[in-house]
């Protein structure tokens, strides 16, 4: 396989690979040492991509794993990073700045959830892969998908709602 | 889209049982300007996907050809072969030695000639170390004159005391 076929192939879904990787790792620098690392290691074992079903598939299962891998080590080290303390929100503030604050929140809200409910949940709101393909990905039934992605969900809805009203309030 | 639907699409949603396209469907209908006043909340969440989809990796990820290389190495190993048996086997720096006998007449003359111009800088030489050999004398010479030099500070703490008293 040459430079350019791999490239074809990896191409497509090397955004997906660091996406969920930032996901998960939170760090944008860290995210990116993820997906060349793992691009590297697709590069090597090159050879054996033919024999994949599907390379996209396997590329995630791999990024998962590898960045579960460092935060395990990272936890190891004791090298935890908590917010807690978040800015308040101003009521007479433009609807404008309001929303994009309140994106970031959706953000800050995702990075709280279990990390099983934040590889789901990349996978099919931001990602959106069907549940089939996630199922495949991460090994799963689809029935445990749909429950985990709901609970996910109205996690994040009531979260959200409870800050919306405080903004209103 | 009417109002009545989108609540169902999210209830449905919430419930992870949403299509792909029925979550599109939610998603355009939150990206417009203005949404239900009581759906408000969802807004920012789909916002947040839509604008998380885009985020993309910028960094170069170097590939190095190593197929490409492992043919250079084994390249070079090759030629440093090719070069090893050519310099054995054809020694361009090897001279056949001859003797004096095996010589044609001018090369013999110019031997000779050579001789005698090394022989006459090297009895030249010999006389430089003849020369040489005075000159150790002369610094056995400066040698016992530091001697007696020596001697003769003795012989001056000697006569210091004599004076101090």
């Amino acid at each position: 396989m040459t430079q350019d076929e791999f490239l074809d192939v990896v191409m497509p879904f090397k955004d997906k690979v660091f996406r969920l990787a930032k996901r998960l790792l939170v760090s944008h620098e860290e995210a990116e040492d993820a997906t060349q690392e793992i691009l590297l290691k697709l590069w090597k074992n090159r050879a054996q991509m033919q024999n994949y079903r599907n390379v996209e598939a396997f590329a995630m299962t791999m990024t998962k794993n590898f960045s579960l891998d460092k935060l395990k080590s990272k936890h190891a080290q004791n090298l935890k990073i908590v917010h807690s303390n978040y800015q308040d929100k101003n009521a007479s503030l433009q609807k404008q700045v309001e929303l994009r604050d309140s994106v970031d929140w959706v953000s800050k809200i995702i990075e709280e959830l279990p990390e099983q409910q934040k590889i789901i949940l990349q996978l099919r709101d931001v990602e959106q892969y069907e549940f089939s393909e996630i199922a495949e990905m991460l090994e799963m039934n689809e029935t445990a998908i749909r429950v985990a992605l709901s609970r996910a969900r109205k996690t994040i809805r009531e979260k959200l709602t409870k800050t919306h009203n405080y903004g209103v309030r | 889209m009417v109002l009545d639907e989108i609540k169902i699409l999210l209830e449905k949603y919430d419930n992870g049982e949403t299509t792909l396209l029925e979550e599109q469907q939610l998603k355009d209908y939150f990206s417009q300007e203005t949404v239900a006043p009581e759906l408000e909340v969802y807004q920012p969440l789909f916002a947040y996907f839509s604008q998380s989809q885009k985020e993309q990796f910028t960094k170069d990820v170097p590939l190095k050809p190593e197929k490409t290389f492992t043919m250079y190495k084994w390249i070079s190993v090759a030629a440093i072969a090719v070069l090893m048996f050519g310099i054995t086997i054809f020694n361009p720096f090897e001279r056949a030695e001859r003797t004096y006998a095996q010589l044609t007449e001018q090369e013999k003359m110019d031997y000779d000639n050579a001789m005698l111009a090394f022989n006459l800088l090297s009895s030249n030489f010999k006389k430089g170390t003849d020369n040489m050999s005075a000159m150790t004398k002369v610094s056995e010479k400066l040698n016992e004159g530091q001697r007696k030099l020596a001697l003769l500070s003795e012989f001056d703490n000697a006569t210091d005391r004599v004076f101090k008293y």
